[in-house]
């Protein structure tokens, strides 16, 4: 059990960091709380599905092509339903809402809503240690440490990482050092939903997939956030390793413990909360004038 | 009288007079649900659009209403009115919970953690099902009024009674305090308004109106389900709470009267009925494009213009101010000329 416990907890704990750290990002440069952030994972794996199991093509084309195309569709949303409305927050919020609505109809009008199964792209059983892993599992461990690395990367030894840095930071003065400040909006919402869209490419054979399938990795993500703070990827990455083995070890050991793992995961978040308001290494925004 | 007056006293008539006209079952059914969810709607824009407690789990009071109304009345016997009571009461108690848990919460961090509640709720009742019923929740209880149309002014008067209390609240000083709030706490507390009382004080009115109007809906449907408490219906509220107008009261009454007949219309079309959830995201997408500030006060500024001078407002076809008779269409002509 003690073995189960470590390994499922990395796993799903990786996997939201992937999700977090997108969804951090977004809030911390444009501000918008995306709650379709988990919507464009589902619709990764469902394309993912597509490609791979309908379409006959390899499990690598499958992946890059639902990665991109998910990317690109997230670009002409933003575009053609958040730009417009910008400069009103709550119209902001409930677009996500709507468009999370619109992805989970159309996927259930286009493929039904019964839970569909992918084949692993890699079968067996690795030994690390001593420990059985599924290679599928360490192949989501793997990519989520390359994409953690990449990430980092991108941030702090990149022009374009700098600029996301900055406007995170503070918006009007980035806007004043002459950086197109919608056009690093754009390129962080592309960046956000391409790891959204990785993580669903790489955990869908190991979940099922289902129209719903993005309710409740939003609620996970939402926890994982607030628990590490907004807009801080540190926090991100470590919130979201503490709920990864929060729900494990609830799953294992408490009886009933799939029916509480949410709650369980979520009154730590709300814990945490009262005792540090603005997450474990949340930055305190300045409030905006 | 002014024109958003004459819609509001015409909207009133007909929800009074509906059953005189249209007593077939099925409109009563889905007017009684619309009543119920515009008080829910209502009692949201209290804490979210005037407080700016954007609240992403107003299901919780909701939900809490309507289990702990339909466990009471089921397992203790409680008379309906009483048991609606009761969980109102309750809800209420909840309220101020969460509102406690809260307070030293603002903004994003805010609307992220109270979604979180009520999911904390579901797992607690999915946990024992024996009490609660697990996920097909709990049936069997009693009406409030024995008859259809008894069943549905059960409805329309308590949300009647809801809608125009919580309005009442917003208008009054208490209001006016809460918009403080919300711009600027600082500046609130600075001005010597004690801030936590204010903000407990709308968690907890807010959720007894809510929790009224779960226990109502349980009574209504003869039961509860883990439906009252999803995450769904949490941004079901903050849809209509937004797509109406925030911080108007009447804005998400009128976002419910509209979308809620609608998506049930478009249901009953069979070929529609499946897409009808995929036709309201894309309606309120649409209109959110056109009218970003919400549907009511887009319709208001539409028949009504505000007086430059003492900013009432007017009927558009006025010439001139109704109360202080300046130039309503030369903003700056009244204003040095003018007799008093």
């Amino acid at each position: 059990m003690f073995q189960d416990i470590l390994v499922t907890g990395l796993v799903n704990g990786s996997a939201y960091a992937l999700l977090a750290i997108g969804f951090s990002l977004i809030f911390g440069v444009a501000r918008i709380v995306n709650i379709a952030h988990t919507a464009f994972y589902m619709l990764a794996a469902y394309c993912f599905y597509a490609l791979l199991v309908r379409g006959g093509l390899g499990v690598l084309l499958s992946g890059l092509v639902a990665v991109s195309s998910v990317t690109l569709l997230s670009l002409v949303c933003y575009r053609l339903v958040i730009e417009p409305v910008r400069q009103h927050e709550a119209a902001v919020l409930i677009s996500t809402i709507a468009l999370a609505l619109i992805f989970q109809e159309t996927v259930l009008r286009l493929f039904g809503g019964n839970y569909l199964g992918i084949p692993s792209a890699i079968e067996g059983v690795a030994h690390v240690f001593g420990i059985a892993i599924p290679w599928q599992r360490l192949l989501i461990l793997i990519i989520a440490l390359a994409m953690l690395v990449s990430i980092w990367f991108l941030l702090h030894r990149t022009r374009l990482g700098l600029a996301i840095r900055a406007t995170a930071n503070d918006l009007e003065v980035a806007s004043l050092m002459g950086m197109d400040v919608n056009r690093v909006a754009m390129a962080t919402v592309a960046i956000s939903v391409a790891l959204a869209a990785v993580a669903g490419v790489s955990v869908a054979p190991v979940f099922v997939v289902d129209p719903f399938m993005w309710l409740s990795p939003l609620v996970t993500v939402l926890s994982v956030v607030v628990l590490g703070g907004l807009g801080s990827i540190q926090g991100s990455v470590i919130g979201a390793l503490v709920i990864g083995y929060v729900e494990a070890i609830t799953v294992f050991v408490l009886p009933q413990g799939a029916f509480l793992k949410g709650a369980v995961a979520l009154s730590i978040m709300v814990v945490v909360l009262l005792v540090r308001p603005e997450g474990l290494f949340g930055v305190a925004f300045e409030e905006e004038r | 009288m002014l024109p958003s007056r004459t819609l509001a006293a015409i909207w009133v008539a007909a929800v009074v007079l509906l059953p005189l006209v249209l007593p077939d079952p099925y409109v009563l059914r889905v007017a009684a649900m619309t009543c119920i969810f515009a008080a829910l709607a209502a009692s949201w824009d209290l804490l979210a659009g005037y407080a700016g407690q954007v609240n992403f789990g107003h299901a919780l009071f909701f939900g809490a209403g309507a289990y702990s109304s339909a466990l009471l009345s089921l397992r203790l016997a409680f008379s309906p009115l009483f048991a609606v009571g009761t969980g109102a009461l309750i809800a209420t108690v909840i309220g101020f919970c969460v509102g406690y848990l809260c307070l030293r919460l603002r903004g994003s961090y805010l609307s992220l953690a109270t979604l979180a509640f009520p999911l904390i709720l579901i797992g607690v009742l999915f946990a024992f099902p024996d009490f609660s019923g697990g996920e097909l929740g709990i049936t069997g209880l009693q009406p409030l009024a024995s008859s259809r149309v008894g069943n549905y002014y059960v409805a329309a008067i308590a949300m009647l009674v809801l809608v125009f209390g919580i309005w009442a609240f917003a208008d009054s000083r208490f209001g006016l305090v809460l918009h403080a709030i919300r711009d600027d706490e600082v500046a609130a507390r600075a001005s010597g308004i004690d801030t936590t009382r204010y903000k407990l004080a709308v968690f907890g009115i807010s959720a007894a109106a809510a929790g009224t109007t779960g226990a109502l809906y349980a009574h209504f449907m003869r039961g509860a389900g883990p439906s009252t408490l999803e995450t769904a219906l949490s941004f079901q509220v903050v849809i209509w709470g937004v797509f109406g107008g925030l911080a108007t009261i009447y804005g998400p009454v009128t976002a419910v009267f509209v979308l809620y007949p609608l998506t049930e219309w478009l249901g009953s079309f069979g070929a529609f009925g499946e897409l009808r959830l995929l036709i309201f995201a894309v309606v309120v997408l649409l209109v959110l494009l056109f009218m970003p500030r919400g549907l009511a006060p887009w319709v208001r500024d539409r028949i009504e213009t505000k007086c430059p001078r003492c900013k009432q407002q007017n009927p558009v076809w006025r010439e001139s101010c109704r109360v202080c008779a300046a130039s309503l269409h030369q903003p700056s002509a009244g204003l040095p000329q003018s007799p008093r």
